[in-house]
């Protein structure tokens, strides 16, 4: 049984900080989900996340996320990756602390 | 209070410069992600969802002022300047750096603070009543022989790898305040003739399939605890099941075995373990005893507590909810709450850390008290320094008066912090809170237990709330499941799931049609929810919770 891939970015936690992190199509990792790479073919993703996982020293635990193309680049479609974005409801912690408002 | 000895002090100062050269093998790409991990979850260093999570213990709940204030500098200095306090009566910082661990380890181990066991499947810190050595209903503080356990436990060879992990809880009062029915070993304390010994539960357990625990002895002497202990562990190591994770708990080896059979393996066991505990244990114990010796009560009038009671309605109400029966005359415990209304339940700023170890050192004998409903107490203070401890307390935005209120909920930190999570605990448990505030029902209500967890792994202890509301993910929305009719105390009782989950934004709705048919139900105002739920069942409150099925089933 396949089902048809959908659109997915490669993300992980930063190895020093802990932070959320994705993968740019060139090569960098960027803490802005809108910069990610928006990966839409299933095999270039597993390149691209065996790519990732080939940096044990810079990021931990690198997975492939939902994400969808926005105005602005990719966006997610799960809450949970809608919150890794931004960081947690109860404090201006995390990403949206740093927010470049 | 129990003071670490030079023993303790250089084993924890060995064991942080082993972990420091650990995380500096890590940052230089020495280790890999898979070594690395089981040596950081040995130092209490988690990941989560948006940074490193340290969770550090607090033995039995219990701190000196010193220690409470070092939380603060370590929050201040390597964190964002709180910490969350928990169910297991840990304290977790959720923003640490990584290389900055080994420095916060070091400076909570000079004053005898560590995270060692506080992640893996080793037997966790060990949680007893929040109010030892003060309650007025106690037979004995628990906290000795819980001091006992925990040098037991820690590093013992044997049980660094249990199938799963293993928490003891311990009270030393009938009225149980340490959900002994829901560990995996609960120790009560009851007296027979002039004997003090334990009834001993195993196999509680919560997570994703609920369990209470049962008695495996109603009546072991004191002096058998540590041999029976090890009994059981050793038996679980052999017996628990490792094919799975999910059935790995001894909750599951109880059950798949029955009561009888496992009983039956312990107590041999046990003929080999009391062989092997010389009574060294004893005098260990007469030693801690010691050190925990009650501190010396004043005799002192207690007019300015009545005179304040009698003239100022907002220490009256906070006296009322928030204070306790102590054992010693004159004297109270207070229950400081670290729910105020749409705040983070358990959170605790360093300002506000600061005050509560200023106010233990002046007012309270030097105590505090991390209690696992996420409260912070004062277990002896006399009640003529009570009006200056209250208005102190106000000035942090510590004084308010819902203890077991409502707004008293236990949340665990569910998506805002957890990977594991499922979905957000902490903004339904902010909303609760400040809803019935602002609708004016709170005091109405009276005393109930709301408790949430953000997954099946039920920190939040759900289970055993009055009311508990678990965070699912429906087809990727968040999604809230109620209970109703769980109890944590020597009544313990899992409660029932209600019916179909709710969104997000009806759970508030939802808890208040449950409410209002509860006060339209009620016997008497005196009534609480739990009483009227056990005389009425679930039916009105189902009605209440789903009024379009209770239409269609007319
Ligand atoms: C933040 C990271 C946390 C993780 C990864 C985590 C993980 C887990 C897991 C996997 C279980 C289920 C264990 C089982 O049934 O085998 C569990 C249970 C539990 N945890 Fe946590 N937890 C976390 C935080 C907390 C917090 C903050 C608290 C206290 C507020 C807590 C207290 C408990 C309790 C009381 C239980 C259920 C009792 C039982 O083990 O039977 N945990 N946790
Ligand atoms: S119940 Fe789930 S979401 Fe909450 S702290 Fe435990 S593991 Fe995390």
């Amino acid at each position: 049984m396949s089902r048809r891939f959908t659109p997915k970015v490669v993300t992980a936690n930063d190895l020093l900080d802990g932070d959320v992190i994705y993968l740019t199509a060139d090569d960098r990792w960027t803490r802005a989900h809108h910069e990610a790479e928006l990966i839409e073919d299933e095999a270039h993703a597993q390149l691209r996340l065996l790519f990732a996982a080939g940096q044990p020293a810079r990021v931990v635990g690198p997975y492939l996320a939902e994400a969808r193309a926005g105005a602005n680049g990719p966006e997610p479609t799960h809450f949970r990756e809608a919150f890794r974005t931004r960081g947690p409801s109860n404090y201006p912690h995390g990403k949206q602390e740093a927010a470049n408002v | 209070m129990y003071d670490y000895n030079a023993f303790d002090r250089a084993f924890l100062a060995e064991r942080n410069a082993q972990f420091r050269h650990q995380v500096e093998r890590r940052i230089d790409g020495s280790l890999t992600e898979d070594e690395f991990r089981p040596l950081r979850l040995m130092n209490g260093l988690y990941l989560q969802l948006h940074a490193y999570m340290l969770r550090i213990c607090i033995p039995y709940g219990t701190l000196n002022p010193g220690q409470m204030r070092r939380f603060a500098d370590v929050a201040d200095r390597w964190d964002k300047g709180y910490g969350h306090f928990t169910t297991r009566q840990n304290i977790q910082l959720n923003w640490p750096k990584l290389k900055d661990v080994p420095d916060i380890l070091d400076s909570l181990g000079e004053v005898g603070i560590h995270a060692i066991q506080t992640s893996g499947n080793t037997i966790r810190n060990t949680t007893a009543d929040h109010f030892a050595g003060a309650a007025a209903d106690e037979i004995e503080d628990p906290r000795p022989v819980a001091e006992l356990i925990r040098q037991w436990s820690t590093d013992h060879a044997e049980f660094q790898f249990l199938p799963r992990k293993f928490k003891i809880a311990i009270t030393g009062s009938p009225n149980d305040r340490a959900v002994t029915r829901a560990h995996d070993i609960g120790l009560r304390m009851v007296r027979r003739g002039d004997q003090v010994g334990f009834e001993v539960l195993v196999g509680g357990g919560l997570g994703r399939t609920p369990m209470l625990g049962a008695v495996i002895r109603d009546f072991l002497p004191k002096a058998d605890l540590l041999p029976y202990l090890e009994a059981i562990v050793s038996t679980y190591n052999v017996m628990g099941r490792r094919d799975n994770k999910y059935k790995a708990r001894i909750k599951i080896t109880v059950f798949e075995n029955g009561i009888d059979t496992f009983k039956a393996a312990v107590e041999e066991r046990f003929g080999e373990t009391r062989a092997q505990f010389s009574g060294v244990d004893q005098q260990i114990l007469k030693g801690i005893e010691a050190q925990f010796a009650p501190p010396a009560f004043r005799n002192a009038p207690t007019e300015a507590f009545d005179a304040a009671l009698a003239a100022d309605p907002v220490f009256r109400a906070w006296a009322d909810t928030n204070l306790t029966e102590h054992r010693a005359p004159g004297y109270a415990i207070v229950t400081v709450s670290l729910k105020a209304h749409g705040a983070t339940p358990g959170d605790a700023s360093s300002a506000q850390m600061r005050l509560l170890a200023d106010l233990a050192e002046r007012y309270g004998h030097s105590e505090l008290r991390i209690s696992h409903e996420q409260n912070v107490i004062l277990p002896h203070v006399h009640k003529s320094d009570l009006p200056t401890i209250h208005a102190a307390l106000a000035r942090e935005g510590l004084a308010t008066a819902n203890v077991g209120l409502i707004s008293d909920i236990i949340a665990c930190p569910g998506m805002d912090y957890c990977a594991l999570a499922t979905a957000r605990s902490i903004p339904v448990a902010q909303e609760i809170a400040t809803h019935f505030r602002d609708i004016g029902l709170e005091q109405e209500i009276g005393a109930l237990k709301i408790k949430i967890s953000g997954c099946i792994n039920a920190c939040g202890h759900h289970h055993v709330g009055h009311i508990g509301i678990l965070g699912l993910d429906r087809a990727g929305v968040e999604n809230y499941q109620i209970t109703l009719g769980g109890d944590h105390t020597e009544t313990a009782a899992i409660g029932e799931r209600a019916g179909p989950g709710f969104a997000y934004d009806q759970v508030v709705p939802a808890i208040e049609r449950l409410l209002r048919a509860y006060l339209a139900q009620r016997a008497e105002p005196a009534e609480t929810f739990i009483d009227a739920f056990r005389r009425l069942g679930p039916a009105p409150f189902k009605a209440a919770l789903y009024p379009e099925e209770a239409r269609d089933a007319a």
